[in-house]
Formats: structure tokens, sequence, C-alpha cells
């Protein structure tokens, strides 16, 4: 749904520019390639670390640490597997809920949640090319540290 | 030839160990390559479009514009706008990054920049509505709302601890974007 909502603004994006201006559209579109060229190395290097990761980190396995374990180990390995993987919030969701109704706990589950949005250590070495390492590796750190404090408040408000 | 091949040379690392990974773990074999054909489907799906936004915003967006709104002087308004910019776009966290990036070229603030990630990675609206009937108005409106706050103190953290001549240095690798 989110794609079709991109493509719906690109195209109409597009199309004013194209009326109003040919020549700068065409500009547009070149300076869209060469940016898409500019990343095509770390976007090819992130796609092998990807799949390799999802390959070892399927869903039986996301499912196992974060429906068996409890307590704070659980949480600590739930915002892990959060870190390093890469999936889109419409399977992550679904697939969340049922771990919820088989009864995993909110926390465990906030921890996924949050992490895998806000924590890309596969997608490091695209965050690394525009925001280089220090950054990248802080924004990367607090956000991971910070998944944690989200699923404790999460988890302490759904218990209310 | 010898600059394309620098370029990509670690991207031949990572398709070696990828072949490699192939080879050693067949147990895993046929999801990686199911996976890589998965994800390179997904992202030659999303990444085209936000090219296109990113060049069209090169083209039409003049930087004084960008500086009103979101540059050092924005106040709570770019902030906000900022905040706005990410929550309504879409598609996965690693398209942000060159978007972002378009946005310092133009002028934006680097903490605008920085909330901007941090909205696009966490705070989506389409993604919020699906997020409550999947798991609980409870708990994605309570994750929403202690997101916003990570955004903001993760933002001002990741400032407060960069230093100033290496926030230029990413400022000029951005400028080179064309």
């Amino acid at each position: 749904m989110d794609t079709y909502l991109l493509y719906g603004l690109a195209l109409a994006g597009l199309s004013v520019s194209f009326l109003k201006d040919k020549g700068k559209t065409r500009i547009a579109l070149q300076k869209a390639w060469k940016a898409f060229e500019g990343i095509l190395p770390q976007f090819l290097v992130v796609l092998t670390l990807v799949a390799a990761t999802l390959a070892v980190l399927d869903t039986a396995f996301i499912s196992r640490v974060l429906g068996a374990s409890s307590g704070f180990l659980g949480i600590l390995g739930a915002s892990l597997v959060g870190a390093v993987t890469l999936i889109p919030g419409f399977i992550a969701f679904p697939a969340a809920a049922s771990l919820m109704r088989e009864g995993a706990g909110a926390t465990q589950i906030a921890a996924f949640v949050s992490s895998l949005m806000m924590v890309g250590i596969v997608t490091l070495p695209m965050e690394i090319k525009f925001f280089g390492r220090r950054v990248s590796f802080l924004r990367n750190g607090l956000a991971w540290l910070f998944s944690l404090g989200a699923a404790f408040f999460v988890g302490w408000v759904v218990s209310l | 030839m010898k600059a394309i091949l620098k370029r990509y040379a670690g991207v031949l690392i990572a398709a070696a160990a990828f072949a490699a990974f192939l080879v050693l773990f067949p147990h895993w074999r046929g999801k990686a390559l199911d996976s890589i054909g998965y994800q390179a489907r997904t992202m030659l799906l999303v990444i085209p479009p936000i090219f296109i936004l990113l060049g069209l915003l090169d083209v039409w967006v003049p930087r004084e514009r960008m500086i009103r709104f979101m540059g050092t002087g924005s106040g709570l308004k770019g902030a906000t706008l900022a905040f706005l910019l990410g929550s309504f776009a879409a598609g996965p966290l690693y398209g942000a990054f060159p978007f972002a990036a378009m946005l310092m070229k133009k002028g934006a603030s680097f903490r605008n920049i920085l909330i901007f990630i941090g909205a696009w990675s966490t705070t989506k609206i389409p993604m919020l509505l699906f997020e409550i009937s999947a798991l609980g108005a409870r708990f994605a409106l309570s994750r929403l709302a202690i997101d916003i706050a990570g955004i903001a103190i993760i933002a001002w953290a990741i400032q407060a601890a960069s230093p100033k001549q290496e926030i230029e240095r990413l400022y000029a690798e951005a400028e080179k974007i064309d």
C-alpha cells in the first residue's frame, strides 16, 4: 500500500513538473538516476546481507525467540533480533499479533517491533555512505537502547 | 574501469561471501536464494519513486526556501515539518537516507534531518492504523507516544555527541550530490 502511495506521488510530481518545464524534468530524472547509481554498490552489499540474515533468522526462529523466552533476557533477545532483521511492517505486525495470542509478552513484542523499525544493522553500509560511521553507529546504538526503554513503557501501558 | 572496480570492490567481496554462505550452509541455501530474490524485487519496486521525488526536489525547491522552512533558524516549525515529512513518507528506512542527504544539500538543519530520519523509521501514519488493528490501540498508541519522545531525545543526543567538523564534513559530502 505504501508503494502505491509513493508511485502516486512520484507520478503526480513528474506530471506537474513536465507540464511546467520539460527541460527541468529531464534534469530531475538524470539526477534521480545519478543518485541511484551512486548508492548502488552499498545497495547490493545490503541485499546480500539481508538475504543471508533472513535465511538464518527466519520466521520460525524469530517466533522461538519471542515466544519462548521471558524476562529481561527475552526482551534483550527480541530487541537484538529486531535490530538485525529487515521485515516490512505489514508482515511483522500480523506475525507479532499471532505470537501475542499464543502468549508472548507485550514487552518482548514491543522490543522487537521498536528495534525492527529504528535499528538497521544490515542497512548500515547505506547509512554510513550518507551519514558517516560516527553518526550512523551513534544513531543505531541510541535507537537500540531506546527500543528497550520503549518496550518497558509499552509493556507497562498494555498491562494497566 | 579501475575506478568502477574500486567502487564495486565491496560488492564483489559481499557476493563472494554470499556464494560461500550458499556453499557452506546448504540447509539455508533455498531460503537465502528466495530471500535475495524477494528483497531485490521489493527494493527495485520501492526505490524508483523515492529517487524520482528526490530529483524533483533538487530541481524545483530553491535552497532559500528549504533554509527558511527547515534550516537552523526554523525552530519548532521546522522540527514539526521534518517530523510530518518523515511520518507521511512511505517505504523502508533505507529510502530515507538518500532523501535526507538531499534535504541536507538544500540546507535543512542537522537537527531536523535527525528528526526526519527518526520519524521515517518509526512513526509511519499508514503503518499506525495497521499496527492498531494487529496489536491493539493501547500497544500502538503508547508506542507512538514514547517514540515521539524518543525521536527528539535521540536527535538531541546525536547532535550533542557529534563534533562540529564531522557534521560539516557530512554537509560537504551532501553538497556533492548532483
